[in-house]
């Protein structure tokens, strides 16, 4: 069920999202593969799934960023995102 | 932090070295904020410092291994050497209800961070700042409200800030007594919004934010103010919406959805 109620924003998944970048990436600027729209991680929307983390454009609904965890390994989809600018932080 | 969505059963493997660690830190102190939040302070050995907006990671385990991970904003200023969190207790919420109800001070808690690169605030970053709060969405812009009040009188005097709060009751609003003494320092204003109940003789705001009482509490686009807008998800859309619709620069507001996972 994906109501209001449940949608979040990148900002939520920026401590897993550490398991796969070396940086905070919240506040780097994506490139929505569907609609060009370009902005910071933190704005694309999350949905709240028990299986993993989706990242959705706020625009098109475009799914930017998949992952999925299991017992030893992450699986990773960024089919949507075309570009990542991740800012030098300290 | 009213707590944002991400619960694991079952650990992870590191995939990168670089990966954000978890630590123990140790509840110093509890106390209550509302009826339904309370303020947790930790010391977090070898703690790296955090940026006000930032959130930390907490993550709780059963001895039969089920893990529960929650987000919480840190409420603390970045010159605070203690971290505190405040909690909103959620009916059934398996982890703020541990927090609230169970957790005491000399107790571990296991956490990582400090979280967060879009929702921060420093003073670095300028003014003027115009913070926009729902319920426990309070948290994070408290944080930034302490750091400006921490920075020297020249500082304060350049960014003037202003918080527009939206809580249900009176009673139900966090920080009351030092967010009142706030509103009476020179370049703060603190007005607060009550949705349900409001005292008597209550002379506020008594209905939703709405585009004319951000108007009247804020600044106008040609001043350039920077917002942070924070609560749950329907008010966040609805203000950020609000402000692109007065004329704002939709980059100029900055947003984080809270929550109602327990």
């Amino acid at each position: 069920m994906q109501t209001e109620e449940m949608r979040l924003d990148g900002n939520a998944v920026g401590g897993a999202l550490r398991d796969l970048f070396a940086a905070d990436v919240t506040g780097a600027r994506v490139t929505c593969m569907g609609c060009g729209k370009i902005g910071p991680l933190g704005t694309l929307l999350q949905y709240g799934h028990t299986m993993g983390i989706v990242l959705r454009c706020p625009v098109c609904d475009m799914a930017l960023l998949r992952i999925v965890r299991e017992p030893g390994s992450l699986h990773v989809d960024m089919s949507g995102l075309s570009f990542m600018t991740i800012p030098d932080v300290r | 932090m009213s707590e944002l969505a991400s619960s694991t059963a079952g650990g992870g493997n590191a995939i990168v070295p670089a990966r954000l660690e978890w630590r123990v830190a140790t509840v110093v102190d509890v106390h209550d904020e509302t009826r339904h939040a309370r303020t947790i302070v930790l010391d977090a050995p070898d703690w790296p410092g955090h940026r006000a907006g930032q959130h930390v990671d907490v993550r709780l385990v059963a001895e039969d291994g089920y893990q529960a991970q929650r987000s919480y904003s840190i409420a603390s200023p970045p010159e605070e050497s203690s971290i505190s969190l405040t909690v909103e207790r959620l009916d059934d919420g398996e982890v703020s209800s541990y927090l609230c109800d169970v957790l005491r001070p000399g107790d571990g808690l296991e956490l990582r961070g400090p979280i967060g690169g879009y929702f921060v605030w420093s003073v670095a970053v300028g003014g003027p700042l115009f913070l926009i709060g729902g319920g426990s969405g309070i948290v994070p812009l408290m944080a930034m409200l302490r750091h400006h009040a921490r920075a020297d009188e020249g500082i304060r005097a350049r960014i003037p800030v202003h918080l527009l709060y939206s809580a249900r009751t009176w009673d139900d609003v966090i920080y009351r007594d030092e967010l009142t003494g706030m509103a009476n320092q020179r370049g703060v204003g603190i007005t607060f919004t009550l949705t349900r109940e409001s005292p008597p003789g209550w002379h506020g705001f008594h209905r939703r934010i709405d585009p004319a009482m951000l108007q009247e509490t804020g600044w106008a686009p040609a001043d350039e103010p920077l917002a942070f807008v924070c609560g749950p998800t329907p008010l966040v859309e609805s203000v950020a919406s609000m402000f692109v619709e007065l004329g704002h620069e939709p980059a100029r507001v900055r947003t984080e959805r809270f929550g109602p996972t327990g």
